[in-house]
């Protein structure tokens, strides 16, 4: 496994854990078109915490999650994962895009999408064996989606449509998770079971980091927080970044009150 | 009918038909699933261009500088295409339309203004193709098929439609997987290590050469028909996209016999003396399948669009 030679901190003993940082952004500089959507961005991300990137509408939080996964180009700047490159590491990295980016009328069934999630393990012409379908509904059974492997895509409510790219997400067997707003527009019980997946996930070491809207939840739900407006504004556990000094200077006047209330 | 005025006379057409119409629709599924099926009509005009200055260059009209005329134009718009979507932001439909329009009327004015009026290159021609004229004179009956000799008098349209469907097959089994994964989720694909857009330049050259050779053969009618109509037929009878597949081969193929069958045919049964284009009967077909399934085919119902967020 990976282990590291020099240890910093003494009490990290634990082998087979990786203390690297599974995401080390610096000097991240992201462009659509003249205006920045990301303005020299340095991250650190913790291994084994979860955390969620917060911020205002159009702060680049997505864009953010791109960029670290080379799905956008960026104008400069390095991505590091555990001390390699990206390219290096793709196979410790599993992604949830946002529900909406994709056509859920696409002709195919809930296992078929959840095997997608194996590729890398099926490669181009591998045939799919009994190990592999084990794999993907076990994966479904996690997010409690098993019922509806043979259901085509584009029947499912929103919820359960999260669920099946979570569990996707999950058979990619990685380290790292970058979920991209797993909880939008899901029911209350998806949302219970995302995140019990994801705390289990965090039980067994894993790293996860999601973009996350609902500020009411974040204490709940995440123990670090990396808040966002074009350029950083904090990072830090949730008692010393989620501060309202911190949400004032992200969000501005957009901020309601209520959500302050929850975040103070 | 079945004796050996049918291996001489319908065999070839047939044979060719069917292989330009499954050739055209393999690629056809995933260009509709990407919202690109409009590429099979834009190359099927741009290549007018390229087939003028091929002829303008050689002074011949024979088949492979045209091909490779044609093929040259056909990457120039696909590339054009591309980079006028990605530098100007907008629709792949928009860009397509812009190039196509534009390159189809380069060749008009190109065919207009050179001496071309002596040989036989016109409009006509490249919209109905000739497909009935692709006989195999040395086909004296079934028989004929085992004859080394007599094969090599087949007409050449006929092993490069065979040649041209075997390599997009090979291509759409191969890179199955692929271009499944990117067609549904782009950006998961990448973040897989898959060269996307490599794999979406891949898609549409394939599209380009199975256009080629296919207009070649049986004219650009049938080209713009079969990217579009059997797949979207098939995808109205299937919720999965390897049935997808086959649906689509299969009304390909039906399109192709039964619109061969009926142009030849069909006037004569109606009391009419002459038969009607082959070309134009097969597109119509094609066409008549999508509607039929457009009305009646099972899985006609969006049934989960995504929720805006």
């Amino acid at each position: 496994m990976h282990l590291e030679l020099a240890t910093q901190d003494g009490h990290r003993k634990d082998v087979g854990k990786d203390t690297r940082s599974p995401l080390e952004i610096r000097g991240l500089t992201v462009s659509y078109g003249e205006k920045p959507a990301l303005f020299s961005v340095d991250a650190t991300f913790e291994p084994g915490a979860m955390t969620a990137i917060i911020g205002p509408n159009g702060a680049g939080k997505s864009t953010l999650l791109k960029a670290a996964l080379g799905i956008v180009k960026p104008v400069s700047g390095r991505i590091r994962s555990y001390g390699k490159s990206l390219s290096a590491q793709r196979h410790r990295i599993a992604y949830v895009p946002q529900r909406a980016s994709v056509d859920w009328d696409f002709p195919t069934r809930v296992l078929d999408v959840v095997l997608m999630g194996l590729y890398r393990q099926l490669g181009l012409l591998g045939r799919v064996r009994p190990k592999h379908l084990e794999i993907a509904m076990s994966c479904l059974a996690r997010v409690g989606m098993e019922g509806f492997a043979d259901r085509q895509i584009g029947q499912l409510s929103g919820g359960q449509q999260q669920r099946v790219f979570l569990a996707r997400a999950l058979a990619q067997g990685a380290d790292l998770y970058l979920l991209d707003e797993p909880f939008a527009g899901v029911d209350a019980a998806t949302e219970k079971a995302i995140i019990a997946v994801l705390k289990a996930l965090k039980e067994q070491g894993k790293t996860v980091i999601a973009v996350h809207h609902d500020l009411a939840t974040v204490p709940d739900y995440f123990d670090r927080v990396f808040i966002i407006n074009t350029s950083r504004v904090a990072e830090g556990p949730v008692a010393e970044a989620f501060v309202p000094e911190y949400l004032q200077e992200a969000y501005g006047g957009r901020l309601a009150t209520a959500q302050m209330g929850a975040a103070g | 009918m079945m004796g050996a005025e049918f291996v001489a006379l319908s065999l070839p057409p047939l044979l060719i038909g069917v292989f330009a119409a499954v050739a055209c629709a393999l690629p056809g599924n995933f260009l509709l699933l990407r919202r690109q099926a409009l590429i099979g009509d834009a190359i099927s005009h741009v290549v007018l261009p390229g087939i003028v200055l091929a002829f303008l260059a050689t002074g011949v009209v024979a088949a492979w500088p045209m091909m490779l005329g044609a093929g040259i134009a056909a990457l120039a718009a696909v590339v054009l295409i591309e980079v006028i979507r990605r530098l100007g932001r907008i629709e792949p439909g928009a860009a397509m339309g812009v190039v196509f329009t534009s390159m189809f009327a380069g060749g008009v004015l190109l065919l207009e203004q050179s001496d071309t009026s002596s040989v036989h290159l016109d409009v006509q021609h490249a919209l109905y193709g000739s497909l009935e004229s692709l006989i195999w004179l040395d086909g004296f009956g079934w028989a004929s098929l085992l004859d080394w000799e007599a094969l090599q008098g087949l007409p050449p349209e006929l092993t490069r439609m065979a040649l041209t469907l075997a390599f997009v097959a090979v291509f759409t089994a191969v890179l199955w997987r692929p271009l499944k994964l990117s067609t549904f989720d782009e950006g998961f694909a990448q973040t897989l290590g898959l060269r996307t857009n490599l794999l979406g330049l891949a898609l549409v050259v394939v599209a380009a050469i199975a256009a080629v050779a296919a207009f070649d053969a049986v004219g650009s009618i049938i080209v713009i028909a079969m990217f579009i109509c059997p797949p979207a037929a098939a995808r109205l009878m299937t919720n999965r996209l390897e049935r997808q597949i086959g649906w689509s081969v299969l009304f390909a193929t039906l399109s192709a016999v039964l619109g061969y069958v009926l142009a030849g045919y069909g006037p004569l049964w109606l009391g009419f003396e002459n038969a009607v284009s082959a070309a134009g009967m097969i597109a119509t077909v094609s066409g008549l399948i999508l509607l039929v399934t457009a009305l009646a085919g099972p899985c006609r119902t969006r049934a989960g669009a995504p929720t805006e967020t």
